[in-house]
């Protein structure tokens, strides 16, 4: 039967990591693990393990992490082609 | 936690279950999808969200794919808060009371086209929580007017400068005498998680509005949307307050202010944004001049309280 209901999916829009123009790299030396990056991501794209740790298949690049790291740690570096 | 008061909790400690997926179909740096995660962290996997026409039923993807790890219901513009009303009988009717409605709408779909059906649930004591995610526009059909774009801001329909004031809805809600109403905003998710809670514990209608800053529509970097939330509380021109049974208590950096605290010149704020870009010496002056009534009205609230 055909049915209007959607079902949870990963990747619903797609790898949308595609989307970026620059990209987050974080420096583990100087992340003191305030998860602030975690929390405001709106991809939901830093997962939280041992430190933050980017998922580059559905970062969109936006660069929110990086703004918002109260010690610098993270840089936005241009994709390369 | 303890309400007012209390001991506020830290980043760390809120949860890690996470309900809006990875690849998702939001614009990168997206404010209400950093609202609905946070939000989401706070209600729990046992929510019915109610999603009327707005940013967030195209967030959630394409058909037959979802990133909403909560069931949704996608409903007509108007009727979010009337479609909650059904969803709540019908979990009465199941006896599922563990289970809570709760209305997800833009500004657009709250201040405007669902304010009728958002009364109506209000006045009926339905028992659910409404959310409204406040982008000051209209920004799925690609940034219109609202009744809560500011004074002054440009949009495709005010490519001017809106001449008229924002309302403000959560005093319409209020009059409605419904336990809890509060304000909040993306900056400060420990605030908007306790908020969350809070609500969650209560019962009968709960209304919550979030402040969320849009890159598009609001014209700054996409980098910024915390930055911008930030400091429209720290510019007054967000307030942050809870009222519980009636009693209204400011929260925050706004109780701050309250107390003394310097707000920061509005002219930081608006500068960062290119829809205030066109504003002349003197639509600032009139900007400042309804920031100052609107704080004095707030001091008279506040009185000699705590
Ligand atoms: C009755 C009706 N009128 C117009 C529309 C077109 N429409 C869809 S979403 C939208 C804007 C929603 O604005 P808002 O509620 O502020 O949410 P946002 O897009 O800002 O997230 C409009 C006008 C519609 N779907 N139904
Ligand atoms: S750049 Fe944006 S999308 Fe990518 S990890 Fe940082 S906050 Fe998330
Ligand atoms: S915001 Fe910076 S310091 Fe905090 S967890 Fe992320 S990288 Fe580390
Ligand atoms: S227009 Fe604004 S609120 Fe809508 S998806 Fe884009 S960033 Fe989010």
């Amino acid at each position: 039967m055909k049915t209007a209901i959607s079902i949870p999916t990963e990747g619903a829009m797609g790898k949308t990591g595609t989307w970026r123009v620059f990209h987050p790299v974080i420096d583990l030396n100087k992340c003191i693990k305030c998860w602030r990056c975690w929390i405001f991501c709106p991809d939901a794209a830093i997962d939280r393990n041992e430190h933050p740790v980017i998922d580059y298949d559905y970062c969109k690049g936006c660069g929110i992490c990086s703004n918002v790291c109260p010690v610098n740690a993270i840089e936005m570096r241009r994709e390369e082609k | 936690m303890v309400p007012n008061g209390g001991e506020i909790m830290a980043i760390k400690d809120l949860p890690m279950d996470e309900y809006i997926l990875k690849g998702h179909a939001a614009c990168p740096g997206c404010p209400a999808t950093i609202a609905l995660r946070i939000t989401l962290k706070a209600l729990g996997k046992k929510t019915i969200l109610i999603v009327p026409a707005c940013c967030s039923a195209v967030i959630q993807a394409l058909h037959p794919h979802t990133a909403f790890n909560v069931p949704t219901l996608n409903i007509a513009f108007e009727a979010s808060a009337a479609a909650a009303s059904g969803v709540a009988a019908a979990l009465k009717m199941l006896e599922k009371k563990d289970v809570l409605p709760v209305v997800w709408a833009g500004d657009g779909g709250s201040y405007d086209i669902g304010l009728q059906a958002l009364s109506g649930a209000l006045e009926r004591g339905t028992d659910f929580i409404y959310i409204c995610y406040n982008n000051q526009m209209y920004s799925n059909t690609g940034i219109q007017r609202s009744g809560a774009t500011p004074y002054g801001a440009w949009t495709t329909t005010t490519w001017t400068g809106k001449k008229e004031r924002q309302k403000e809805l959560a005093e319409i809600v209020m009059a409605h005498h419904i336990p809890y109403v509060a304000t909040a905003t993306i900056a400060y998710p420990e605030d908007l998680y306790e908020k969350m809670k809070k609500a969650k514990e209560m019962k009968g209608p709960r209304y919550i509005e979030i402040l969320s800053p849009c890159p598009p529509g609001w014209r700054f970097d996409m980098s910024k949307t915390v930055e911008m939330s930030k400091l429209a509380v720290e510019t007054g021109a967000w307030v942050l307050y809870e009222v519980i049974n009636g009693e209204l208590k400011f929260t925050g950096y706004s109780k701050r202010i309250l107390e003394g605290k310097e707000r920061k010149p509005i002219e930081e704020w608006l500068k960062m944004q290119g829809r205030f870009r066109h504003l002349k010496p003197e639509d600032i002056e009139k900007i400042k001049q309804q920031l100052d009534e609107k704080w004095q009205h707030y001091k008279k609230i506040y009185g000699g309280k705590e």
